[in-house]
């Protein structure tokens, strides 16, 4: 007769008692590994979607790019070139600068050997009241294309107005009813009117433009200018403005240089958005995850310690139970003259058994949960992937100790128990 | 002069009372039984006589006084040392038996085999002394299917077949009937007549009768009659 032989003649005899044990370490062990499990498909779910979304995101941003390369090749930008220290706000929102800059700045740059610059147009713009007419315009001079030195000299982009002459917009001729060839007065000062233009829909139509010259005087502002245009700017990269940019500051440094809305600019625009959404995509797609993943942790975080609680006290009763059912036996043992040890021995090994049965039931019982519920629970990852062979052999391997734990006081209550106590109760 | 198989002087076992002054339940008791002995020990109940099986069979540590078994005191060895002691030494035999209920009549008998150092001639003799008791097709029964006085018959096979030479029982007798009872006496007799010492507290006559000697307890001390 052996310990083990002792062992397993008791289990078979009192199999209720046993069973409930192995029920009791399966179920910790289920739990675990199905938490595990959880989580880990979690993780794997959260970082393919992350990767899809970075991916899309890649190939959304390189199409636009591509994109915008393919509508740009060979398509001029415009640009203005404001004077140093201007607000760009109060452009945005007045529509011309408040400062001014010398007018010699655009021979400065059409005397450079710029190149990403074609065709350069100063002017001084200033929104102002028609004393005669009292009504509000805008007044343009301009002075017609500056020809860059380096270049042969290019068809001019706009019709210089001569000195003495104003082109007028729609609003500005319709409503006092005045003709090309007529004369009109503005700020004390005779104009013929050379043009007027057709209804625009813009703020052209309430625009009067002179001569350049004719506008420095009228403003007081000799020399000066507020805004250079360089229309038709041709760049190799895509960064285009800040090319351009870097370009004319060189040659003008502190000037202000923004781009004029066009189908390219809102090209870049569109991409810059997508870009910006995507990212924002991408961050919320982040946040999510990392939300259900705390909702998902905190579960565990209840949930394992409770069953892993349940799953002790199970073992420690059945303990409990069991070895009060054998005092009498126990007394025979220690008066046969069976050690202590021995008998506590018996029991802790009829305690490692139910945990390592329970731990093999508990495994089984897992992956049998993920296999029917793959779909629904774990996003359809693969078994594989979600219970690591390490993680299954360390909770085989820990099963038996748990269960030797919750045994072992129970276990060593009974093995120490006094014979004669037990055996005068004849 | 033979030796001595149990030799106890002056014994004292006190226990402790709930007033918290301890109550003396063996005085002074002398008591030396030697090979061939067949004691039969009488007295009312509750006058200390399985206090008395308890202390002489290594399992109960008296107050004072000593408690020879084959010329050792178990209780100067340690816990486990007095385990294997009274493996070698003592056989035990209950009224209730206390057959442990899973296990077959032979694997009950080779629970000895667990406690002491192994025995190779343990399972032979034990078959031995069960065909002797009628039991030779009983061997690989559960103690629920024997009868009463076949259980009693394994639990004194179970208390012989260690090798034991001095079996301490606390009223064997109790739960058999006439035929039953009269076979255990006899086996006891015989191990007596061989060698071997017996102390036996029985209530009934008939038992008392079949022992060599009588002894009655009064007052926590033995009294020959
Ligand atoms: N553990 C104990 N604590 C206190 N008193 C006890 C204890 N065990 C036995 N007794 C008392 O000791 C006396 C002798 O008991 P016992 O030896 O069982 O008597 P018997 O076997 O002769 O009937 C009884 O009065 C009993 O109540
Ligand atoms: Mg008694």
């Amino acid at each position: 007769m052996t310990v083990c032989q002792l062992v397993t003649r008791e289990l078979a005899y009192r199999k209720w008692n046993f069973l409930l044990a192995i029920l009791a370490v399966a179920m910790a062990a289920t739990t675990y590994l199905l938490t595990s499990a959880l989580l880990k498909s979690t993780d794997l779910t959260t970082a393919a979607l992350v990767s899809r979304k970075v991916l899309d995101t890649e190939r959304a941003m390189l199409r636009l790019e591509d994109e915008m390369r393919k509508s740009m090749k060979g398509l001029g930008f415009n640009i203005y070139i404001f004077p140093e220290n201007q607000d760009l706000g109060e452009v945005y929102d007045k529509g011309f600068a408040s400062k001014t800059m010398p007018e010699t700045y655009v021979e400065k740059l059409a005397n450079s050997s710029i190149i990403t610059v074609n065709h350069l147009l100063p002017a001084l713009t200033q929104k102002l009241t028609w004393p005669e007419q009292k009504r509000s315009i805008i007044l343009i001079g301009i002075r017609g294309e500056v020809p860059l030195a380096h270049r042969n000299p290019l068809e001019p982009l706009i019709d210089p107005v001569a000195s003495g002459q104003i082109v007028l917009g729609c609003e500005l001729h319709q409503g006092p009813g005045f003709k090309p060839g007529d004369k009109l007065s503005l700020m004390g000062r005779e104009f013929t009117i050379a043009k007027c233009h057709p209804e625009r829909g813009s703020k052209d139509d309430i625009t009067a433009w002179v001569n350049l010259s004719d506008a420095q005087q009228l403003l007081g502002k000799q020399g000066l200018i507020n805004e250079i245009q360089a229309l038709e700017c041709n760049c190799v990269t895509i960064d285009r403005l800040a090319e351009v940019r870097k370009d004319l500051l060189a040659i003008l440094p502190g000037t202000r240089v923004i781009e004029i809305g066009s189908q390219a600019l809102a090209r870049a625009e569109a991409r810059l958005h997508a870009g910006a959404t995507a990212t924002q995509e991408l961050a919320s797609v982040k946040a999510q995850r990392s939300e259900l993943r705390v909702q998902r942790e905190t579960l565990a975080a209840l949930l394992l310690p409770l069953i892993a609680l349940m799953g002790l006290l199970a073992v420690i009763v059945l303990t409990l139970l069991n070895v009060r059912e054998r005092l009498a036996e126990i007394g025979v043992f220690l008066a046969l003259g069976i050690h202590s040890t021995t008998l506590l021995a018996v029991f802790l090994i009829k305690a490692v058994v139910s945990g390592v049965l329970g731990g093999v039931l508990g495994a089984a019982l897992a992956l049998l949960g993920i296999a029917v519920c793959r779909e629904r629970l774990f996003d359809g990852h693969a078994i594989a992937a979600l219970l690591d062979p390490s993680e299954l052999a360390w909770l085989l391997v820990s099963m038996p100790v748990f269960a030797a734990s919750a045994a072992w006081v129970p276990s060593f209550w009974a093995s120490r128990r006094d014979p004669a106590e037990v055996l005068r109760h004849d | 002069m033979t030796e001595n198989i149990l030799q106890i002087s002056s014994l004292e076992k006190h226990y402790p009372a709930r007033s918290g002054k301890d109550v003396p339940v063996l005085r002074e008791l002398d008591l030396s039984l030697s090979p061939g002995d067949f004691v039969a020990l009488r007295g009312p109940s509750g006058c200390g006589k399985t206090t008395l099986l308890l202390c002489a069979g290594a399992l109960l540590r008296p107050t004072a006084g000593s408690v020879l078994i084959d010329a050792s005191n178990p209780y100067a060895l340690s816990a486990a040392a007095r385990s294997a002691f009274r493996a070698a030494h003592v056989g035990f035999v209950f009224q209730n038996f206390h057959l442990v209920p899973y296990l077959s009549v032979l694997d009950n008998i080779m629970l000895c085999g667990l406690a002491a150092a192994p025995q190779p001639t343990l399972p032979t003799r034990a078959i031995d002394m069960l065909d002797k008791l009628g039991l030779s097709h009983r061997l690989h029964h559960r103690p629920a299917e024997l009868s009463t006085g076949e259980q009693q018959r394994v639990a004194l096979v179970r208390a012989l077949a260690g090798g034991a030479n001095l079996i301490l029982a606390d009223e064997p007798t109790g739960n058999l009937d006439a035929a039953n009872s009269r076979i255990l006496l006899d086996t006891l007799a015989n191990f007596a007549s061989e060698g071997g010492a017996v102390l036996m507290v029985t209530h009934e006559p008939s038992a008392s009768d079949r022992a060599f000697t009588r002894l009655d307890m009064r007052d926590g001390c033995l009294h020959s009659c």
